[in-house]
């Protein structure tokens, strides 16, 4: 089955660049700013759309995903507020890859055939989920992929040439590569680990590898991007969006251009890069 | 429950590390090489006759083991019912049980090279346990605990520093011991190379329920044949009170197949389960948190809710995941207790016996105060009293002198 990110890709590399990935909350900072955010991407440059699933307990997300987090919650967000999120997105875009972010127990509660039933008609291409890995295959890897969903797994530092076979096995749209052993928003990576983190990758796998985590600038930017298929920038565009909220945390009329005017930047950068070497 | 019985109750986690449904391995990919290393070292570890050995050496001569089976002469005659006896896992170095854990988990830690070791705490019992085992063996120690609970339980605070540990006070969430969980975690994915995560309960990711549970098993197997010794024969019911559950997982888990023993588990039920509280089998569902799944405190969107209790150590939305299997197989019964019902058994004890508990145990102790009498003079019950309240005089001499709530 032929994904948006799978056509996304095949798109990309016939034009020989990148991919620039971003990341916010769905949310974040009210349900009807969110969706002009999202809605204003893919004019600002970004190819594939990450949406976080808002919750409570961010255990691999450093103190500004897990404040949008809690300003989302707080305005009242839910995951079926998340899959209209993307419902609303799609009326006027069938063509961006979204892929949904987030922790396990949302879419557990939830239940995971409904989900992903839900998600799909809604128009959600992949999915990330920080909390599990390929031994937990089983509870919604596997479902995902019968439902036609990407299910795009985390490869890190730690994850050895071992290891990354059964990392790789039932991992679909991409490979999203971890920068550094940490949490989002720390520092930035080496670009050369990275280079060669993404070359031992693509030993293994003919699938595209964005990197992420650690990238601010449109320089870092342009700097991963020359070594992967796709970069990923999620703090810096929640920090954009957060430094444009008033004091009791609330869109301005300046919100949604903070974000688009960042990602259009970092989008430059992106697209300045050679594409990495197939 | 329409749940087959197993032929032995102490046969799990299966080789993923679940327990019935609950359990399992839901952590980022970063940590999961590291799990299975953990894994690797203390099946290792465990057939490794010297490694058992330098246990027990620590564990009779720095920990102070065998704790004494106490008969609580003038609680059984206050409460004119059955025969109570106390584990006394509070007369342990550093005053609690947590100190069983974390020496074989530092011993773990040793053997596998890492020369840094963070954990979370609640009440801080199991960070003092775990600043003075690290300071023992020369390790570095970072303890995480909610800033709530660094307010509330200051002794511990002050000790786990003089004991050379980093404490870092977390302000994030609701700044008690989920929070500090969570912000462990982060530490460990982001240290993941020279750090071991030293994990105080029966939960996380497999394999920390089944090695915290066998470091802690030696509370049940102690009492067993305390109880031979003294009475000539098996006790009838155990009392223990959980926040993740891991006191209790230690007195039970040898008695799981003596089907005459009866096994009452003590929640925290805070200001009673119609309000705010941390009983997770009385007032949550399974879902998925740090690591494993378990019954939890959640809303409708699977957000996880704020636990409240009296007693820092079991403000907690989760318990372990064995204790959810054997809530469901219906072996082990889950009760729970008020912060008010817990303070006036901190009280009775303190005057009746001498011997002032916890404010965890003492969630034990009240249950005990309506069990005790129903049953009859020859009924032999054990109570787990997991730790000594001296880290609670400051603020329940606060609250019964009015000054907090």
């Amino acid at each position: 089955m032929t994904t948006r990110i799978d056509i996304r890709f095949a798109e990309l590399a016939k034009q020989g660049r990148s991919a620039f990935v971003t990341f916010l909350m769905a949310g974040d900072p009210d349900p009807a700013t969110s969706l002009e955010i999202i809605k204003a991407l893919p004019k600002s440059g970004a190819d594939v759309i990450e949406i976080g699933m808002p919750f409570t307990d961010p255990m691999a997300d450093g103190p500004s995903i897990q404040a949008a987090g809690l300003r989302a919650l707080k305005a009242g967000m839910t995951l079926k507020k998340t899959l209209e999120l993307v419902r609303g997105f799609r009326k006027d875009d069938n063509a961006t890859p979204i892929v949904l972010m987030g922790y396990y127990n949302p879419i557990y509660i939830y239940g995971v055939d409904k989900f992903l039933v839900d998600a799909k008609s809604a128009g959600v291409d992949g999915l990330i989920i920080v909390d599990l890995p390929p031994e937990e295959d089983d509870e919604l890897c596997l479902p995902a992929m019968k439902a036609g969903l990407n299910f795009i797994r985390l490869a890190t530092p730690t994850t050895d040439d071992k290891r990354l076979p059964a990392v790789l096995a039932n991992t679909s749209g991409f490979v999203y590569y971890v920068s550094i052993t940490g949490i989002t928003g720390a520092a930035a990576a080496d670009s050369s680990a990275v280079s060669e983190a993404v070359a031992r990758i693509k030993r293994h796998t003919k699938l595209p590898v964005c990197v992420g985590f650690g990238i601010r600038t449109p320089e870092t930017a342009r700097a991963i991007a020359s070594h992967a298929n796709g970069a990923v920038v999620g703090t810096a565009l929640v920090d954009a969006l957060k430094n444009s909220l008033d004091a009791d945390g609330r869109a301005t009329a300046k919100t949604v251009n903070a974000v688009a005017e960042l990602t259009a930047s970092l989008a430059q950068g992106v697209k300045g890069a050679q594409q990495a070497a197939e | 429950m329409n749940i087959a019985k197993p032929n032995s109750y102490r046969s799990g986690p299966d080789e993923r590390g679940h327990f019935g449904i609950f359990g399992g391995r839901f952590v980022a990919e970063t940590l999961m090489p590291l799990i299975l290393d953990l894994e690797k070292a203390y099946t290792a570890a465990k057939a490794d006759p010297a490694f058992q050995a330098e246990m027990n050496g620590y564990l009779k001569n720095y920990v102070g083991r065998p704790s004494p089976l106490y008969f609580a002469e003038r609680l059984t005659e206050h409460l004119g019912g059955a025969k109570i006896y106390l584990k006394r896992e509070e007369l342990n170095h550093t005053g609690s049980h947590k100190v069983n854990n974390v020496l074989g988990q530092i011993m773990l830690a040793r053997r596998m090279g890492k020369k840094r070791i963070i954990a979370e705490t609640g009440a801080g019992q199991h960070g003092v346990a775990t600043a003075t085992l690290c300071a023992r063996f020369g390790l570095e120690c970072v303890v995480y605990m909610g800033a709530v609970d660094v307010e509330r339980q200051q002794p511990n605070v002050i000790r786990m520093e003089m004991l050379g540990a980093k404490v870092v006070p977390v302000q994030s969430g609701t700044r008690t011991l989920k929070d500090a969980m969570n912000e462990a975690l982060r530490d460990w994915v982001t240290n993941v190379h020279n750090t071991f995560y030293c994990i105080g309960t029966v939960a996380g990711p497999h394999p920390y329920p089944t090695l915290v549970r066998d470091f802690q098993s030696i509370i049940g197997n102690e009492t067993k044949a305390q109880m031979q010794e003294v009475e000539g024969r098996l006790p009838d019911s155990l009392v223990a009170c959980i926040g993740g559950g891991s006191n209790a997982m230690g007195l039970f888990h040898p008695f799981l197949d003596d089907p005459s023993v009866e096994i009452f588990g003590v929640e925290a039920a805070g200001h009673g389960l119609t309000q705010l509280h941390a009983a997770s089998i009385a007032g949550g569902r399974p879902g998925v948190l740090h690591g494993n799944r378990t019954y939890l405190l959640m809303d409708a969107d699977g957000q996880i809710q704020d636990a409240h209790s009296i007693s820092a150590g079991l403000d907690y939305p989760g318990i372990g995941p064995e204790h959810s299997w054997l809530h469901e197989i219906g072996r082990v019964n889950y009760l729970s207790a008020t912060d008010d019902e817990a303070l006036a058994a901190f009280q009775l004890l303190s005057k009746l016996e001498g011997i002032i508990p916890a404010l965890e145990p003492a969630h034990a102790i009240a249950k005990v105060m309506e069990l005790a009498p129903k049953r009859a003079k020859d009924h032999l019950m054990v109570v787990n009293l997991s730790g000594r309240g001296d880290k609670d005089v400051p603020q329940v001499g606060d609250i019964l002198r009015g000054k907090s709530k």
